[in-house]
């Protein structure tokens, strides 16, 4: 038989706080699917502004999530690999919006992309390009927002990569792009899943910097979670089952993340 | 196919600055204590590390020297490690074929190239594996074959044999020593472990502290070593002195009686099998009979190696039978003979 293992005895002071904890996450959600109108959930479902809403949720996430794939990997590479000056003070740079208010940035967007912005004024003027207010500007504030999470993922991912590979590769005839592709990537490819699966999440539920900058209009800016704050104030019922589907969505996303790609990426 | 490399590093605590040449199919091995700058050795040579000073060509065309440094993935060169770094995403056969893909070698002819490659090296069969799939031994074949299958210039070996266990290392050693001796470009080959030398080298550089401190043939450099550390891995005690006539003064005080007339400074090496020990000061023929006390004592193979302190250090063989005889236990007193004609002479 074997001993019970040290520590496995949690002291009263830490059980309390940490059940308190435990039933404060959870109760919530508990009271979401508690007062959900089970009866009309198909009829509240197949309302016109829901199939729209979260069509365009999910097409902005994943077009957010491809361009911050196709930014967000080529710069962890950069912040990971290159010894050029500088990198931590860009580091620091690229993980504000971890930790800006989206709201914040969705004004700065404004501000930069806007009619009056500085780039934005520019592709009025040059192109007859207005950003603010359409689906691009969802998916650019959504992209802002979202890209940090991919960028720290696979930064993460590259630095953990046994760069002894990469010599290999190169005592091979690889150059450092070739590298890059046939070697590198695939070898941090459960991490830029991971990354890609974080980002899109994060994308899917943006709020603040959606509403400033892209406005709500249904059918062209009105994604998910602006679709239940709305609702909510108009018809309580219609916001339970839009959150109901918010948040099928993000439980599916952490089963896809733990058993498809995290539990590859830490064996 | 010939090397010729003067390599220069500098880096923290590490100063590196050393002489090679390697002729075409030669195998030279560069053997050292950990952090004698072996690695960086090979790094420099393979072009991964730029060094800070020095030349290095193959075949007269410089891989680096003033204002020219070839980059890795445009020498023509092979490298294993010591673990064998087999890409884990791709198949042993792609593997094989990764150095070929690079320069361009379609898809069906790599996949010939790799397939007789995985038979040279007796993973017949086995190509479209995993290299998780491998044992230790078979994956460090795998990356042999990797290394060679592009017939490169030079082979760098990095420690080849060091992660695998002791029955894969023989069986290894062996194959890669048929190997090495069908390459026709020249070898490099990075070791701690005097066995790998002896058995795959043509020529032997003792590198310690960033510097050669000893070149030569297997056989010279473990007949004749000139420091401690090659002595040891020799196996050998290495004691230096003066000669007079047939009498080495050493250094550190004492005399050692010898066969052949020496002068000047030498030094004197003796094997350990050549050592005998007794409880009390045997009479007869042996000149040399030293008192000394048993410091140390470990078994290897069916003799127990006695490390012996006293005027002169000396490291003794004895039989386990006749160990438990003698009923010696560390700290023991004995005295210590050594026939003159058994001890080898050379000059410093």
């Amino acid at each position: 038989m074997s001993r019970p293992r040290e520590g496995a005895r949690v002291p009263a002071p830490l059980l309390v706080p940490a059940a308190l904890g435990v039933a404060f996450l959870v109760l919530p959600l508990v009271g979401l699917l508690v007062r959900a109108p089970w009866s009309s959930v198909g009829e509240q479902l197949a309302a016109p502004g829901v199939g729209q809403a979260l069509r365009l949720s999910l097409v902005s996430a994943t077009l957010a999530t491809l361009l911050s794939l196709v930014l967000g990997v080529p710069l962890a590479w950069v912040l990971a690999r290159s010894r050029m000056r500088g990198r931590s003070l860009l580091r620091a740079l690229v993980t504000v919006p971890l930790v800006l208010p989206p709201v914040v940035g969705g004004v700065a967007l404004f501000l930069v992309l806007g009619r009056q912005g500085i780039v934005g004024s520019w592709l009025d003027d040059a192109f007859g390009i207005t950003i603010p207010f359409t689906t691009t500007a969802v998916v650019i504030a959504e992209t802002f927002v979202a890209m940090p999470f991919l960028v720290v993922s696979v930064e993460g991912a590259l630095r953990a990569a046994d760069t002894r590979f990469e010599d290999v590769a190169a005592t091979l005839g690889a150059d450092r792009w070739t590298t890059f592709r046939r070697v590198t990537l695939p070898l941090v490819a459960p991490g830029v899943a991971a990354g890609a699966v974080l980002c899109w999440a994060r994308a899917l539920g943006e709020f603040g910097a959606t509403i400033t900058f892209a406005g709500n209009f249904p059918g062209t800016t009105q994604t998910m979670p602006l679709a239940v704050y709305l609702a909510l104030q108009r018809e309580p019922e219609a916001a339970i089952v839009l959150s109901l589907v918010l948040l099928a969505v993000s439980l599916a996303t952490l089963l896809l993340l733990r058993d498809r790609w995290l539990g590859r990426a830490v064996p | 196919m010939t090397l010729e490399a003067s390599v220069a590093v500098r880096r923290g605590s590490l100063d590196l600055a050393v002489d090679l040449a390697v002729a075409d199919g030669e195998v030279l091995a560069v053997l050292g204590p950990n952090g004698a700058g072996k690695s960086t050795l090979l790094r420099v040579l393979a072009g991964l590390l730029p060094p800070d000073g020095g030349r290095v060509a193959v075949d007269g065309t410089p891989w680096d020297d003033d204002g020219v440094h070839l980059p890795a993935h445009r020498r023509s060169l092979g490298m294993v490690f010591q673990d064998a770094l087999l890409f884990p995403h791709l198949s042993v056969a792609d593997n094989v074929g990764f150095g070929l893909r690079t320069r361009g070698v379609g898809r069906a002819d790599r996949r010939a190239a790799a397939d007789a490659w995985l038979g040279r090296v007796g993973l017949e069969g086995l190509g479209d594996r995993r290299p998780a799939e491998l044992s230790g031994g078979q994956a460090q074949r795998a990356a042999l074959a990797r290394a060679l299958v592009g017939a490169p210039a030079l082979l760098l070996l990095d420690e080849p044999l060091s992660a695998l266990d002791a029955r894969t290392r023989l069986a290894v050693r062996a194959e890669l020593r048929r190997h090495l001796g069908d390459f026709a470009g020249s070898t490099v080959l990075v070791t701690h472990d005097p066995v790998d030398a002896m058995a795959l080298a043509d020529r032997v550089v003792v590198v310690e502290d960033g510097r050669v401190v000893q070149t030569g043939t297997p056989d010279e450099v473990n007949r004749r070593p000139r420091t401690d550390y090659v002595a040891r891995l020799a196996g050998l005690s290495l004691l230096a002195g003066t000669g007079q006539g047939r009498t080495v003064r050493l250094d550190g005080g004492g005399e050692v009686a010898v066969a052949e007339e020496a002068a000047g400074p030498v030094f004197a090496a003796v094997r350990p099998e050549s050592v005998a020990l007794y409880l009390s000061r045997p009479d007869g023929s042996p000149r040399n009979v030293w008192p000394a006390r048993l410091v140390g004592a470990t078994p290897h193979g069916a003799t127990v190696r006695c490390e012996l302190a006293g005027e002169v250090p000396l490291v003794a063989d004895v039989t386990a039978t006749a160990f438990a005889e003698l009923g010696l236990v560390p700290g023991a007193e004995v005295w210590a003979t050594v026939k003159a004609s058994e001890v080898a002479v050379y000059r410093r």
